[in-house]
């Protein structure tokens, strides 16, 4: 008798709790209400949009009733002369600045470890990472004042070794380079920080052992130092492989002008050229589509390999 | 604790017995490249205090010549430079509200396991997918076209409301709070609202005004949906206002100025007139960024550098 009341009362409690618990529950699913709302209308109702690239697109009849025509687009973008060029500078510019982007930081955050005076170190940590948070609008303004042919610092300084000005803006084997340039430049405080971090949480106890061993300090840098942030790196590399596409639209479509064009025009700009300035929907969307596809691919590349090498997972 | 944080004093002490002559280098060096990276900005700021006749002969260097403030008074009585400079301020303050509060209540139910809530990882999924694939300019153009947003304030502020990496960044910091935490105060009756507000909000203040910050300047900075979205220029965000000036010629400004501002034009050379602007915009991230620079260096150890 006492035995089944305790279990009626065991099972009462049991339910009390899952009541409770959906109660609780509930809460947790509507704070994430405003989360799922915002993403259907703004990230997934778009992909729906994904449509326009296979149709005649006609705004007032929206995704889902423009007329069909296939493949058409893409047959089109790819058979226009100038795609293989811009495709190449794309993949060429961030390429680069991927590659720079990773090498920099990785060689000021050792040289500045080696720094002994804390002071000095911070205050070159604060300098370099200023250009980090200004915008490409601000950035741009100062790279064409400085870099002008006639009157800008930097042609006024190369004047003054005896080298005839150049048009570092208007020259078409020149632009590219200014693109990996100052995209470093604004980026690198930001990666510095990141693995000095690193760095600051390698065990001294390891210098110690190699000193004893007899390294000298290029020899500690490369088997104690390298090593111990290896893990970020590979992580900072493997994350960083889904921007294969983003050569930075923010930073070209300030930069570029006609003559430049022809190393300068990457995916994005081309999109926003043909799709809003030209209103040619279709075609700009074929191309985007294009690029949503192949990041999408190597994204996924990238975190698979950085959970396989450096053991990441996002959540 | 208190160990740990000897070792960092003593860190450097293994270059101790290095050369003097790679220490010296390794100074100068890096000196130089921190003079690198601030002598443009150096450089345009002293042309913006510059008369244009010393400006435009290209004479300036870093130190201002024949100072005076004409191009400042210029561009900061310009009626457009006012309207934008407020619908920037505008935004950043309805951005950051918005962005905060997404961020916060989605970063808490997903930090919990998915016994606490049922389909946590479809929840998840759902936010990560946004992540690693979208339509691309042209839909993401169109719907804010077809929800009716365009032109105004809330262009520019609800297709970003919700900003995947922050939340992630917020989650991964929920996710070391000790989880006996949450389970005493449900013992005393606490509801998941009261233990967000009053034990995890007051837990993660570092992690949190690091996301404020880069939140705020992520919006000052932004103008390419300004330029979009904003068919009437009248209402641009500055960003965008000063994209329309400086990296597009003002052309138009010769045609309609009256006889006055011609005038004052005459005095003030394009390229000051530029530099002045290009300061104004710059400047509310550079007159904070001494003195909450130190959150941005935390932050990013919180957030991309998890263990």
């Amino acid at each position: 008798m006492a035995g089944k009341k305790m279990k009626q009362e065991k099972a009462g409690s049991f339910r009390k709790r899952f009541v409770a618990g959906l109660k609780r529950q509930w809460v947790l699913h509507l704070m994430l209400l405003p989360m799922v709302v915002f993403l259907l209308v703004y990230s997934y109702y778009p992909m729906a949009g994904i449509l326009i690239a296979f149709e005649r697109y006609n705004p007032r009849l929206g995704f889902f009733r423009s007329p069909w025509i296939g493949l058409d687009n893409f047959r089109y973008v790819f058979k226009m002369p100038n795609t293989g060029q811009i495709l190449y500078n794309t993949v060429f510019i961030s390429f680069m600045k991927m590659l720079f982007g990773l090498v920099v930081p990785i060689v000021f955050a050792i040289l500045l470890d080696l720094v002994k005076h804390s002071g000095y170190k911070r205050s070159i940590q604060t300098l370099i990472y200023i250009p980090y948070f200004l915008s490409w609008i601000v950035l741009s303004g100062i790279l064409i004042d400085i870099l002008s042919p006639s009157t800008g610092i930097v042609n006024q300084l190369l004047g003054f070794f005896g080298i005839d000005p150049i048009f570092f803006l208007g020259d078409e084997k020149m632009f590219p380079g200014v693109l990996i340039v100052s995209d470093v430049w604004k980026g690198f405080g930001y990666g510095t920080v990141v693995y000095l971090a690193a760095i600051t949480s390698i065990d001294m106890e390891l210098y110690d052992a190699a000193k004893i061993d007899g390294a000298n300090r290029l020899k500690q840098v490369r088997y104690v130092t390298l090593p111990g942030i290896m893990p970020i790196i590979v992580l900072m590399a493997t994350l960083s492989l889904g921007n294969i596409l983003n050569a930075g639209f923010d930073q070209i479509l300030n930069l570029y002008n006609p003559t430049v064009m022809k190393t300068g025009d990457i995916i994005d700009t081309f999109v926003y050229r043909i799709g809003l300035q030209n209103n040619q929907y279709g075609i700009a969307s074929a191309m985007g589509l294009f690029k949503s596809v192949v990041s999408f691919a190597f994204i996924s590349i990238g975190y698979t390999l950085a959970y396989k090498f450096a053991d990441y997972r996002v959540f | 604790m208190k160990k740990k944080k000897e070792k960092q004093k003593n860190r450097g002490r293994h270059v101790r017995n290095g050369s003097l002559a790679f220490d010296v280098f390794n100074y100068v060096f890096l000196g130089l490249m921190a003079a690198v990276c601030l002598l443009p900005i150096l450089n345009v700021l002293a042309i913006s205090f510059s008369s244009s006749a010393k400006a435009s002969a290209g004479l300036v260097g870093l130190v201002p010549l024949d100072f005076n403030l004409q191009s400042y008074k210029y561009a900061l009585t310009k009626p457009q430079f006012l309207t934008s400079f407020l619908t920037s301020i505008k935004r950043v303050g309805l951005g950051l509200l918005i962005n905060m509060t997404c961020t916060i209540l989605t970063a808490y139910p997903l930090s919990k396991s998915s016994k606490e809530l049922k389909g946590r990882n479809i929840y998840a999924w759902f936010m990560f997918v946004t992540m690693v694939f979208s339509g691309g300019l042209i839909p993401q153009f169109m719907v804010v076209k077809q929800t009716n947003i365009m032109n105004t304030i809330w262009a520019l502020i609800l297709p970003g409301a919700v900003p995947v990496f922050n939340v992630i960044i917020l989650m991964n910091f929920f996710k070391q709070i000790p989880k006996e935490i949450q389970e005493s105060a449900m013992m005393d009756g606490a509801g998941h609202l009261r233990i967000l507000a009053q034990l995890y909000l007051p837990l993660s203040l570092p992690s949190l005004a690091t996301i404020t910050l880069f939140t705020v300047v992520g919006h000052w900075n932004e103008w390419f949906a300004g330029m979009i979205y904003m068919t009437d220029p009248a209402n641009y965000p500055l960003q965008t206002y000063l994209q329309s000036i400086i990296v597009v010629r003002d052309t138009a400004l010769l045609t309609t100025a009256s006889k006055e501002t011609l005038e004052m034009l005459s005095t003030i050379s394009d390229r000051t007139l530029k530099s002045a602007q290009i300061f104004i915009a710059a400047a509310p991230i550079l007159a904070v960024y001494p003195f909450v620079q130190k959150y941005f260096m935390k932050g990013l150890t919180v957030g991309s550098v998890k263990g």
